[in-house]
């Protein structure tokens, strides 16, 4: 910057920042908005003017989670003040809880739905990112012929529109009965994030120093050796943030997912959606649907946010 | 097919004595990843390449006859998947250059010293990061013409903007703009910090103004990055499912994949829709191409 600033250089910069706070208040505004409706109560979420300040509930959470039944009546007060507090909030709703024939409660289906989504996204992480990185060190460090080629060829798997790897896909799981299953989505999955991790691995790698490895060769360590205990604990933050980025991507994925499953092994983003249906939604249960899912991606955005403008280009840019 | 690119290693190396040899290992750890890409990447490709030709119906046991070159002939003089393609380059055009104002204003706005300016940048990042289509589903709400908050902050009225033909397009590319922008941002910011300081200095010494100091120095050198960025972002706009199926269902904002999607699973027909997919996919890989094509060259420099 010019060391002396005119008074109108000034006067700009604070208009930008202005300008910046503004942009960041309407960036933030619908995921403030999905945060606040998932503690509204539900006659508080579709409000005109919009409801802003409100005594926050827990009841969308208890709703998301149970699967409920309208009441014809209000229950009786005894029934009332037996029922634990989370029934109560239900209750109020002018809803009740469904129970089975020995009382247990009924879950809905977004638990099973969450937890397919952790299992998929984890298990596929794990295998892109073990595979990965194994092929990353090889393309760093050795000659390969038609390297180019060769990664061009790992990209464009990734860059293909699922609905047309979908297509066949589909047919062949239906002929050996992969569809709606766990090893299915897992498998496509880590497909997917394979070519991503190899590339932004294959960055990592290369910055890590040969003379590190040599060093360790004429050590006596064999080049395995080297691998695993040199080479591994230098790559071990860009293994992480692969891992991070390839966990996000299976977790947000949809089309896939809409396609190859629909019950057992569904997860999360094809439910939410089937969840609004034709009728008025309870747009606070699914809000909290939406606040849950969300909730680790937020968190991870935060833990990587050095790494972002590396792992968005596919390792192109490097800071 | 991946033996075919193994070339001799220094066979000498003092690696090569002891243990697996180097070549063993990179054909190690390279041959499985290459395989299972082929497996589950291409095999599909080649399966659904035979169906093409032929009028298979997943939906019927009914077996597959093969008609030639019909199916092509068929879609490539069918006005409706031209209009879907006509959409799509619509869309992508909208989004595209809707992303690269906003986020590359931004990014300007962004470069100078701000108090707090690594908190206000990752927050801004964030709606890039969430699920388009959980995040997309939350939009209806926002655009609903009677309680939604956009027409409320707009002052719109009761204004219709995913159930008007006209404005559904819009809508979704709306959404897309505020989902992607951030993308944009991010990578204008790297090449504006990139610029050498020293450059501003002497335009100022020049008694340079802001605008030939914006098309001079700072437009020029941001422009690789920026193309990077155009590329990208026009790739992944022209593959645009999630967020436009979710949104809408106005024929108006039918793109190319929720065509493709429609015809593989609502209306079953199989064959003709993996000729469809070959036709998209011809497109995207040159696409990809031309991105991968000047990745390489941005990365010599």
């Amino acid at each position: 910057m010019a060391a002396v600033r005119t008074s109108s250089e000034i006067g700009f910069n604070r208009v930008a920042i202005i300008a910046v706070l503004v942009v960041t208040i309407i960036f933030l505004a619908p995921i403030y908005w999905i945060a606040s409706t998932a503690f509204k109560p539900r006659n508080l979420a579709t409000t005109i003017p919009p409801t802003v300040v409100f005594q926050p509930e827990i009841s969308p959470f208890v709703k998301l989670f149970t699967k409920r039944s309208q009441m014809r009546s209000p229950p009786s007060p005894e029934e009332y003040a037996a029922a634990p507090w989370w029934e109560r909030v239900v209750f109020d709703g002018g809803e009740k809880i469904v129970r089975d024939g020995k009382g247990q409660v009924q879950w809905s289906g977004y638990p099973s739905r969450f937890l397919n989504s952790l299992i998929i996204a984890i298990t596929s992480t794990v295998l892109a990112v073990g595979m990965g990185t194994f092929t990353a060190y090889g393309f760093s460090r050795f000659k390969v012929k038609g390297e180019a080629d060769l990664l061009f060829f790992i990209l464009s798997t990734r860059m293909l529109p699922p609905v047309v790897v979908a297509i066949p896909m589909f047919l062949m799981y239906r002929a050996v009965g992969l569809n709606d299953s766990h090893v299915g989505l897992i498998i496509l999955y880590t497909a997917f994030n394979l070519s991503f991790s190899v590339w932004l691995m294959k960055g990592f790698m290369d910055e890590i120093p040969k003379e590190y490895e040599e060093a360790a060769l004429v050590d006596g360590y064999t080049r395995m050796e080297a691998f695993f205990k040199i080479v591994l604990p230098e790559a071990a933050t860009g293994i992480a943030a692969t891992a991070v980025f390839c966990f996000i991507t299976a977790w947000n994925e949809y089309a896939f997912a809409l396609i190859m499953t629909n019950r057992r092994a569904q997860t999360a983003p094809p439910f939410i959606p089937s969840q609004v249906g034709s009728g008025l939604p309870d747009w606070t249960v699914i809000a909290a649907g939406t606040f849950l899912f969300l909730l680790p991606v937020a968190i991870f955005t935060f833990l990587l946010r050095n790494h972002l403008l590396r792992g968005m280009s596919f390792g192109a840019i490097r800071k | 097919m991946a033996t075919t690119m193994i070339t001799t290693l220094d066979r000498s190396s003092r690696a090569a004595a002891r243990g697996l040899s180097d070549i063993s290992i990179r054909n190690l750890f390279i041959i499985p990843t290459v395989l299972f890409l082929i497996v589950f990447n291409i095999f599909p490709l080649i399966y659904s390449l035979g169906y093409s030709f032929t009028d298979f119906r997943a939906s019927t046991n009914a077996p597959a006859n093969f008609v030639g070159l019909q199916n092509y002939r068929d879609l490539l003089n069918d006005p409706y998947v031209w209009s879907n393609f006509a959409i799509t380059a619509k869309y992508v055009i909208i989004s595209v250059a809707g992303q690269l104002l906003v986020g590359f204003g931004v990014a300007m706005l962004l470069n100078r010293d701000i108090p707090m300016k690594g908190l206000l940048t990752t927050l801004l990042l964030l709606p890039m990061m969430l699920s388009m289509a959980v995040v997309g589903l939350f939009w209806k709400l926002l655009y609903d013409p009677s309680f939604g908050i956009i027409n409320y902050a707009l002052g719109l009225g009761t204004f219709e903007w995913l159930s008007d033909p006209k404005m559904a397009l819009y809508a979704v590319a709306l959404t897309d703009i505020w989902m992607w922008s951030p993308f944009v941002m991010l990578l204008s910011l790297a090449g504006l910090s990139a610029v050498p300081k020293h450059l501003y200095e002497a335009a100022a010494i020049d008694r340079a103004g802001p605008f030939y100091t914006f098309f001079r120095i700072t437009l020029p050198l941001v422009a690789p990055i920026l193309m990077i960025a155009v590329i990208f972002r026009t790739m992944e706009a022209f593959k645009t499912f999630d967020l436009a199926y979710i949104l809408t269902s106005q024929p108006t904002a039918e793109l190319i994949s929720i065509r493709l999607y429609k015809m593989a699973f609502q209306e079953w027909q199989t064959g003709r829709s993996c000729a469809l997919a070959y036709i998209v996919l011809i497109m995207v890989l040159a696409i990809t191409n031309i991105y991968v094509k000047y990745l390489n060259k941005v990365k010599e420099r």
